[in-house]
């Protein structure tokens, strides 16, 4: 392929998830290391021959967790896209190890949206497309909820409309 | 319970005649077989525990008396309660549907449509084939497991083998080449594949040597550990064994392990491949086979997605290798089986490997043979050694940090080759290639791995990036299928390679997503 003059790549899917996403990751992260911070601090207060290491993993857990949750969900957002067309449905998520996802509209079974309480305060859903394969679903997470539910009602019409059981 | 049941006393379905809505009954044998498994349990058991009782001093009549009236117990409930399942349940076959209820306190009713249905395979262990019934397994070939299959345990073996030919056949739409009988006679069908004796000798060369020598030892320590023995057994060895150097005790217990576990592997070949035919018919593959436990698994051509050329390290280095299917609805592999239901052919040499996975597929020629693979580049070798040194070399740093260093020192000098010529072979084995209607992928470190899917099979990709990915310019693309795994991928490949690579395989389902880079800049994104 040396001979060609360019190369080809993944454009990236066309729509950015919801700004409001990033606060959502945010919360959803801080909670992931408050908890157990809270819980290894309670400990460290009762059981007193531990304590050092009790706060060293507290130390430890607010250490990781919090930068992450500061830094982590502006990063998603750069790299978290959908894209729905006429023929696929197409879309990117992670942050340091990336996962692009295509599905051929032929090929999806079921579309689902998700609302966690959390997600629901942020008037967020996340989207469920899940073909025959068991590799896993294609998942769209920080959707505007009612944005979603138009996608989902766009998506069964399509998908209903071939014919056979999309294997 | 004891009365006879007030159904019907003939219960054997009409399988000859056109399918009626009549419920049938499972097979009456059904409780004396439950009977007779309890009562194996019941005596396996008491034999620790009446070892146990033992030792505590207590009088033999009295440990008898306890043991007898628990298996009457025991033998007996096993026996009402499989009786009541028996005497409640009830199948039946209508033009549309397979059902199977159960209506006694609780009511269930478990219905798959006919056209769905995708397997029937028949399994009897060695006790159901004393009773000559089968254990008959019905499944639809959709994901997501149990609710999707269908189990009449027992069933009179002769019926069974009706039921599987009329379920399956009928569930074709249009048989093109049934004969007027209809499907009767089903061992005329010319056989694609049948058991070699000399496959065995790649019996000994597979995992299963090393993993049932291991084994072995583990069960003569069980089973003293129940007689409360252990100590005394471990106690006998050191003793027999106290005179010997070191490294003759070594050599001599690896060399206890290699013959047990060849002596193992052998048997264990000869369990499961005994009477191995595979057959095509109707557009149906059927795999029979098993010594103790006859197996009877049939694949609707159907669910064909694939097939996988597998050769692992031992039975490559024979110039041998495995055929499994890829098809959709398959079990995923480990579940209890102790060989999958998905391999079509034992390790057999690579020419009959080639010539029964083209014959499987409907071609001239295995893709997996006939494909020219491209290489990846050199960044996927780079990356398989750093990874070979750092799993090395980190626990190797680790113990000596701990201050274990002959430890540290074994690792180093046996792990780091091993685990760089390890590396060295996966780069090796690594390519993709795409040949009439199949993309095929090669991967795996020492056992190797081709898989041939079609491209009609392909339902989606996914396309991974790690950061040292990036770096490198390489993807990992995974075709995502129906198939049992669910996607098959090709690690490592250029990220301009690969694109290009599955926008052939599948035209026009990623071209809307690719842009053109000029060379110049990273292909990065």
């Amino acid at each position: 392929m040396s001979g060609q003059l360019e190369t080809v790549r993944l454009r990236p899917p066309a729509n950015r998830v919801e700004r409001r996403a990033i606060w959502w990751w945010m919360t959803q992260d801080l909670f992931e290391a408050l908890g157990p911070a809270l819980v290894l601090g309670v400990l460290a207060i009762v059981i007193e021959p531990a304590r050092f290491w009790l706060v060293f993993a507290l130390v430890a857990v607010l250490v990781v967790g919090i930068p992450y949750a500061l830094i982590v969900p502006f990063w998603r957002f750069q790299v978290h896209r959908w894209e729905v067309t006429a023929d696929a449905v197409y879309a990117k998520a992670g942050w340091l190890w990336q996962e692009w996802r295509v599905a051929p509209m032929s090929r999806i079974q079921t579309v689902d949206t998700e609302r966690g309480p959390l997600e629901r305060s942020f008037r967020l859903s996340s989207l469920t497309v899940t073909t025959a394969s068991a590799a896993g679903p294609i998942k769209i997470v920080g959707l505007d909820h009612e944005l979603a539910a138009d996608l989902v009602q766009r998506l069964t019409e399509t998908t209903q409309a071939t014919q056979g059981d999309a294997t | 319970m004891s009365a006879e049941p007030s159904a019907p006393g003939e219960s054997a379905p009409r399988v000859d005649g056109p399918p009626d809505e009549t419920w049938h009954e499972l097979d009456r044998r059904s409780p004396a077989v439950a009977a007779v498994v309890a009562a194996g349990l019941t005596l396996g058991s008491a034999v620790p525990v009446f070892a146990g009782v033992r030792d505590e001093g207590r009088p033999l009549w009295q440990v008898l008396a306890v043991i007898a009236v628990a298996f009457v117990v025991v033998v007996g409930s096993a026996a009402l309660i499989e009786r009541v399942r028996w005497r409640h349940t009830r199948y039946r076959i209508t033009d549309e549907r397979v059902e199977l209820r159960f209506s006694w306190v609780m009511h269930r009713l478990r219905s798959v449509p006919r056209d769905r249905v995708r397997t029937v395979d028949l399994t009897a262990n060695p006790l159901l084939r004393l009773f000559g019934v089968v254990r008959v397994q019905i499944g639809t070939g959709q994901q997501g497991g149990r609710d999707n299959q269908l189990v009449l345990n027992p069933l009179d073996r002769r019926q069974a083998e009706h039921l599987r030919a009329e379920l399956l056949t009928r569930t074709r739409p249009a048989p093109t080449d049934v004969a007027p009988d209809g499907p009767a006679a089903p061992a005329s069908a010319p056989a694609i594949a049948e058991l070699r004796w000399s496959w065995i000798r790649y019996a000994p060369v597979s995992v299963t040597t090393p993993i049932l020598g291991a084994a072995a030892f583990g069960a003569v320590l069980q089973v003293a550990d129940w007689f409360g023995l252990q100590e005394t057994v471990l106690g006998e060895a050191g003793e027999l064994l106290r005179d010997l150097p070191v490294l003759a005790l070594l050599g001599l217990v690896l060399a206890v392990g290699i013959v047990l576990g060849v002596v193992g592997s052998l048997g264990l070949f000869v369990e499961l491949w005994w009477g191995y035919r595979l057959t095509g018919e109707h557009g149906m593959f059927r795999v029979r086979r098993g010594l103790l436990t006859r197996r009877s698994l049939s694949l609707d051509e159907r669910r064909l997605r694939g097939v996988e050329v597998v050769e692992p390290l031992g039975a490559r280095t024979l110039r041998a290798a495995k055929v499994d299917v890829v098809a959709t609805g398959l079990r995923a592999a480990g579940d209890k089986e102790r060989s999958d239901p998905k391999t079509l052919l034992p390790a057999a040499p690579i020419a009959v490997a080639h010539r029964v996975a083209a014959r499987i597929l409907g071609e001239q020629r295995c893709p997996t043979e006939s494909v020219r693979l491209r290489r990846h580049p050199v960044a996927a070798r780079r990356r398989r050694l750093l990874r070979a040194l750092a799993s090395t070399l980190l626990p190797a740093g680790v113990l000596a940090l701990l201050g274990l260093s002959p430890f540290a020192v074994i690792v180093l000098v046996v792990g780091v080759p091993v685990a760089l010529g390890l590396a060295l072979d996966a780069y090796r084995n690594l390519g993709h290639g795409i040949t009439g209607g199949y993309v095929v992928t090669r991967y795996g470190a020492g056992s190797r791995r081709t898989v041939a899917l079609q491209r009609a099979g392909v339902i989606g990709w996914t396309v991974t990036s790690s950061p040292f990915q990036r770096r490198a310019g390489l993807i990992t693309l995974a075709a995502t299928t129906a198939a049992q795994k669910g996607a098959y991928p090709i690690r490592d490949v250029g990220a301009d390679d690969g694109l290009r690579f599955a926008e052939e395989a599948v035209p026009g389902l990623l071209t809307p997503f690719l842009e053109p880079v000029p060379r110049s800049t990273s292909p990065e994104s």
